[in-house]
């Protein structure tokens, strides 16, 4: 409990002096507002402009986690074919990977001809370029099972059904985890830069990619800012839910769980 | 418990197997009594683990038959339980859950497995743990989970490969008694492969010393000590004397 305060003393204390730093900067090289704002400017941008901010958010969070969500699910499908067959897993496999190695910028503006600029397409962007690593990496879970595992099956005549359900899912779980740990952090860079492309002008469907091409356009540097803390809350938000949510499922049994406090 | 003779529990004929050009067994005669307790006992290589899989029927025999209850080992699987070296439990299950997987895979009612799951926890000193985790055990512990598991399912063959390999000798030791103790109680026949020749000894009613390079039968010895066998059964002089008989017949076996 103690060592805990002390770890938050330290991180208020450096985060205290940061600002200090960017203000003392901001002092010596009388830089115009328009570059860099102060932190007050930025706090104050936050608190003025709070609904808009708040709305952005809300867009961008429900793209990226639409996408996140359907990533996972056509991922864990996709792994469970891979795993069935080696055959399947030899000829799909190295598609998997060109799509791990496909760049969001590339494949925006086809995105963009196809379904038109808005949320479903920023999703679909999220969805593109976070499904590799969860493909990848269940596969890898399903298939790795120790072989006394699958004799041990085997011997109570266990059917494909019950080897599939019984021992390669709840074996891949803890490798789906780190599937979606990976999957969760792009997913929320596929969405910002997808806005940036295919985001949508219309009221209230403006996202933060969106909202900081506006800003920086304008030069609302200060709002500006502020989205991009926004960015950073959003991605740490998906942080912490993918770590509880892994944390919730595997801790009880699994040698390598590790607790949200921990990291 | 006596073996009864009369009555084969397995049978190989003329069985051989390789693997990837490499003969592991070669034309290998075996008959294992109902209520033999055999323990196949080698140097790396001489197919100790094979002919258990070939048992369990989880290889097949390249020339040669083997028969389980008359049966082939397929067939037969139902009366068989396998123990590994590792105790092979499923980390994302209770030790409960674990004890009750052979049950729940061969489809029984959920109340009787509860029963027979509490029955055998009980039986191995269990009881206590049954809501644990695997990764909250001792080495030991786990496989008297092991130990238990492949006994739910009633079989009427135990086959068990190094289950103690990893064990220190204490924990070895415990386990072996206890294993015999089961067995009294359970009436299983009993194959079992060990490079221990002190475990050997006290656990089986006969030894079979497989030669490498191909695998084959060296020499069968039986151990006349008398059942039950307890602790202080290591201590005596005709146990060292059946001790050192074996290590002698491994040397030739390897030198052979």
């Amino acid at each position: 409990m103690k060592s805990r305060l002390i770890t938050l003393a330290n991180a208020v204390a450096v985060f205290a002096a940061l600002l200090a730093i960017w203000q003392l900067i901001l002092w010596i090289f009388r830089v115009p507002p328009y570059m860099l704002p102060s932190p007050w400017a930025v706090a104050r941008a936050v608190g003025t402009r709070f609904p808009s901010l708040v709305a952005a958010l809300a867009i961008t969070t429900a793209e990226a986690g639409g996408g996140l969500i359907a990533s996972v699910a056509l991922g864990v499908v996709i792994a469970l074919m891979f795993a069935q067959s080696r055959w399947v897993r030899r000829m799909l496999y190295p598609y998997t990977i060109l799509l791990q190695t496909v760049p969001v910028v590339a494949i925006a503006p086809l995105i963009l001809m196809w379904v038109g600029a808005g949320m479903t397409a920023v999703g679909l962007i999220a969805f593109i370029i976070s499904l590799a690593p969860v493909i990848a990496n269940t596969t890898q879970g399903l298939i790795s099972v120790e072989e006394n595992l699958v004799h041990l099956f085997l011997m109570h005549n266990a059917s494909p059904d019950q080897l599939l359900f019984k021992l390669r899912l709840p074996h891949a779980v803890p490798s789906l985890f780190v599937g979606i740990r990976i999957a969760s952090g792009i997913s929320v860079i596929g969405a910002i830069t997808g806005e940036l492309y295919a985001g949508s002008s219309r009221v209230g469907q403006g996202g933060l990619g969106y909202s900081i091409l506006y800003a920086s356009s304008q030069l609302q540097t200060d709002y500006l800012f502020a989205l991009v803390l926004a960015a950073t809350v959003l991605g740490f938000g998906f942080f912490f839910l993918v770590m509880f949510l892994e944390w919730y499922f595997l801790h009880r049994w699994h040698e390598s769980a590790r607790s949200p406090e921990a990291e | 418990m006596t073996a009864d003779f009369a009555v084969p529990q397995v049978e190989f004929a003329g069985v051989s197997k390789s693997y990837g050009g490499r003969v592991v067994l070669d034309g290998v005669d075996l008959c294992v009594a109902k209520g033999d307790f055999v323990t196949l006992i080698g140097p790396s290589g001489c197919g100790k683990s094979t002919v258990l899989k070939l048992i369990s029927g989880l290889t097949a025999t390249d020339s040669g038959t083997v028969r389980v209850d008359g049966m082939t080992p397929r067939n037969a699987r139902q009366t068989i339980s396998y123990i590994f070296q590792d105790a092979t439990l499923l980390p994302w299950r209770t030790v409960g859950q674990n004890v009750g997987l052979g049950l729940e895979l061969e489809g029984g009612a959920a109340k009787q497995r509860d029963e027979k799951t509490a029955a055998l926890l009980d039986l191995v000193g269990l009881s206590h743990v049954a809501k644990a985790f695997p990764r909250e055990l001792s080495g030991g512990m786990k496989m008297r989970v092991s130990i238990a598991r492949a006994l739910a399912t009633s079989p009427r063959l135990l086959l068990m490969d190094e289950p103690f390999a990893a064990l220190d000798e204490m924990a070895r030791d415990r386990l072996n008694e206890e294993l015999l103790r089961l067995r009294e109680e359970r009436k299983w026949t009993a194959v079992f492969v060990t490079h221990s020749v002190a475990e050997a000894v006290f656990l089986s009613a006969r030894i079979m010393v497989l030669a490498p390079n191909p695998g084959r039968v060296h020499a069968a010895l039986t151990v006349d000590l008398p059942w039950p066998r307890t602790a202080a059964l290591r201590t005596s002089p005709e146990f060292e004397s059946l001790v050192a008989r074996v290590s002698h017949a491994l040397r030739e076996a390897l030198t052979s």
